[in-house]
């Protein structure tokens, strides 16, 4: 210690002798790493993805994941019942207008179900992609404050939307049993295209959220682009409906196949395994164009947000 | 000594246009992007001339176990180094070697959701802060006995007091398990009792090996607690060493002496619409501006500011500081009752306060000026450690302390009246 201009009374100078005899001791006890645990540079133009780094804080994705799902509908009246309301009402009034009036076919089951198991996986699907758009934006104090892998923001925005669509599950299934259809084999299929839904969500969501810090307009132009996805989706109508030489254009579309394939595997239908695949592989694609997309841009969020 | 934090070379550029208008719409980043083709083409440097450098090839090592302030006046880069140094912004140069964990607090409650209770925040922040669920648990117990919120904590911590919700997050930051600290002037908010309950912490830190880097405008708090001090000014390290040197120098850095302080035009100068400062001077007993004050002295501290409104009627709130961060007293320009009830005119005001000899204790004083307005409440100005000077003990005999020469306690020495006399009755010895 130095003793020139803050004289330090005896008994807390003992005290400091004390403590610093423990320090040493203490020292021995941990010792100092030989090489840096962590290296800060300027990063490069094409940048890693880093997966190591995000798999170290994969309990903050846990963590912040709960963190939405808790505080979504606190100080609502009807809590939960919102997950349910939303997908049903929207089933209800189509069921009216499109199944009755306008008379859309609905191969073979009643089209409320039919409806009902494409809003379901399309209400999931719009909402993550619109949280997690803006999940980064609304996060800026963390942004700014604190250092961790930024995709875990729009990450945990996807999966707080699980928890919905597993409440919204349990009407499809009422429905289901009300209109007797039968549940077959194909049922298996189903928790491999909640998680090609989930990836898909995050893949468009991630790289929303990234331009979204950039560039505000993805705010204003997400709500109105997600709505004019959902009619270009084969939710409200069967893709037999589209003529067979434009049957290719929606295939590129990966909702398609991924709808389908839900229609499939609840009502025991053969699966569209081309379809499937094609939505797969875009998924994927899109997945690792939007991973590297946001590293690039994620060094700038916090003087930028 | 074993090295914690190699900084080297560091450097951060931003753009002026990215740094203020915060964010750009597609529309004018298309239209920059076409601009900036087109000035390209004509071999302009434009984009030279639009950012500015925070930080300019910084230099230091800082070793295990040592504590660290990092001081110099707003904009010279204090935060920006702590933000390149915990990773949450990017250097355009340079690099940072770090030897261990980084626990960084640039703010309490980082994360921290009104809607979710004590204890789901406690989780919640420990994560984000980058603890493991273990970790956190294992530390649950001392966190909750820190903060004190033991009854609160399945309560939303909306409804805690704005006490409790700062003891709690700082508490959770407390109790991280690192190598090395990165603290923000975080301390500035909280009560004092807080603030004593945090120095306490930090020492702790301290004591255990732990590197801490530390930001603050405090000089006492850094007096107190750092072993080493750097000053940044204009993004680049001015000056590293003992503390007392580097205060010194910090202090002296735009005037000949830190017992003066006077800002050259009214536009730089501290303060609003309303007032702003234009001198603080520390004068000795002959009216002369002083660095050393005698113990048995009085001392003035002069005090200029332009008044530019008529309406109000702002008043001068002084606190004197000393090395330990403890306030000694606050005083008001009100307590002249005749000048508070004068009417007041646009213009410059001088006020002179005498602070009698034979009443402050020996060692450094800082002193924080404000121009204030009450009903409604408002700060127009304020300069924390805007100038200081040290209490000289010459120990003659005279003094307070008489001819005792060793340790003399007390925040200060104040010349008592004493009645001590021989009683003359019964003065027999049994």
């Amino acid at each position: 210690m130095n003793s020139t201009a803050i004289e330090t009374p005896p008994d807390q100078a003992s005290e400091r002798a004390d403590a610093a005899k423990e320090a040493t001791h203490h020292r021995q006890a941990q010792t100092v790493p030989k090489h840096p645990l962590i290296r800060i540079r300027p990063s490069q133009r094409w940048v890693s993805l880093n997966l190591a780094d995000l798999w170290a804080y994969r309990e903050l994705l846990y963590f912040l994941t709960l963190r939405d799902v808790k505080v979504r509908y606190k100080q609502t009246a009807l809590g939960a019942a919102w997950a349910i309301i939303q997908p049903l009402f929207t089933m209800l009034v189509f069921t009216l207008f499109f199944g009755r009036l306008a008379g859309v076919p609905s191969e073979g089951v009643p089209y409320s179900i039919f409806a009902y198991a494409g809003l379901l996986p399309w209400t999931f699907f719009s909402n993550a992609v619109t949280n997690s758009g803006n999940s980064l934006v609304a996060s800026a104090n963390l942004i700014t404050k604190v250092y961790f892998p930024r995709i875990i923001i729009p990450g945990a925005a996807v999966l707080a939307g699980l928890v919905d669509f597993a409440i919204a599950f349990a009407i499809q299934a009422l429905l289901m049993i009300y209109h007797g259809v039968e549940v077959t084999w194909n049922i298996l299929m189903l928790p491999v295209l909640v998680l090609l839904t989930a990836l898909l969500a995050l893949g468009v969501g991630m790289l929303m959220s990234a331009l979204n810090v950039k560039y505000r307009d993805i705010r204003y132009a997400l709500p109105f682009v997600v709505q004019l996805w959902m009619f270009a989706s084969p939710i409200i109508y069967p893709s037999s409906l589209v003529p067979d030489r434009w049957r290719w254009v929606m295939s590129l579309n990966p909702l398609t196949g991924i709808i389908e394939g839900y229609r499939s595997a609840l009502f025991g239908r053969d699966f569209d395994t081309l379809g499937l695949f094609i939505s797969a592989l875009i998924t994927l694609a899109l997945l690792v164009y939007s991973s590297f997309v946001f590293r690039r841009m994620e060094k700038s969020f916090a003087d930028l947000v | 000594m074993d090295t914690a934090i190699k900084v080297y070379g560091i450097g951060k550029q931003y753009h002026i246009g990215a740094s203020q208008a915060h964010y750009e719409t597609l529309r004018e980043s298309l239209a920059g992007a076409i601009g900036g083709a087109l000035k390209r083409l004509r071999r302009s440097r434009r984009s030279e001339d639009d950012t500015i450098w925070a930080l300019k090839d910084v230099n230091f090592d800082v070793a295990a176990g040592e504590v660290v302030g990092i001081i110099g006046r707003n904009g010279a880069g204090k935060s920006t180094l702590l933000k390149v140094i915990s990773r949450i912004t990017e250097p355009t140069r340079g690099g940072v070697d770090l030897y261990g964990r980084v626990a960084s607090l640039l703010e309490v409650g980082t994360g921290f959701h009104p809607e979710l209770t004590g204890r789901e925040n406690i989780y919640l922040n420990g994560a984000i802060l980058g603890m493991n669920k273990a970790e956190i648990a294992r530390k649950f117990d001392e966190i909750v006995a820190f903060a004190e919120v033991e009854r609160f904590l399945d309560t939303p911590v909306k409804r805690f007091s704005s006490g409790m919700y700062t003891r709690l997050a700082f508490a959770v930051a407390a109790h991280m398990e690192s190598e090395i600290m990165l603290v923000d002037e975080v301390l500035a908010v909280g009560d004092a009792e807080f603030q004593k309950r945090c120095l306490g912490k930090m020492q702790e830190v301290g004591s255990e090996g732990r590197t801490v880097l530390f930001v603050s405008h405090s000089m006492p708090m850094i007096l107190r607690l750092c072993n080493r001090v750097i000053l940044l000014a204009q993004g680049e390290v001015a000056a590293d060493g003992s503390p007392q040197e580097v205060i010194r120098r910090y202090l002296h850095s735009d005037v000949g002496s830190p017992a003066e302080r006077t800002w050259p035009s009214i536009e730089l100068a501290p303060g609003d619409s309303v007032a702003r400062l234009r001198a603080v001077r520390v004068l000795d007993e002959r009216g002369e501006v002083s660095e050393s004050i005698d113990i048995r002295k009085p001392v003035s501290i002069e005090v200029e500011y332009w008044n530019l409104q008529q309406p109000l009627r702002p008043t001068i709130s002084m606190h004197l500081i000393n090395e330990d961060g403890i306030t000694l007293f606050v005083t008001n320009d009100w307590n002249n009752r005749g000048w508070w009830n004068t009417p007041r005119a646009p213009g410059l005001v001088r006020a002179i306060c005498k602070i009698p000899g034979n009443f402050l204790a020996e060692g450094r004083l800082f002193l924080l000026v404000a121009v204030c307005s009450y009903n409604p409440d408002c700060v127009h100005a304020i300069e924390r450690d805007a100038v200081s000077f040290q209490i000289v003990d010459r120990s003659e005999g005279d003094g307070v302390r008489g001819v005792y020469s060793a340790e003399w306690p007390g925040a200060v020495r104040p010349m008592l009246d004493w009645e001590v006399a021989q009683e003359p009755n019964g003065g027999e010895l049994s």
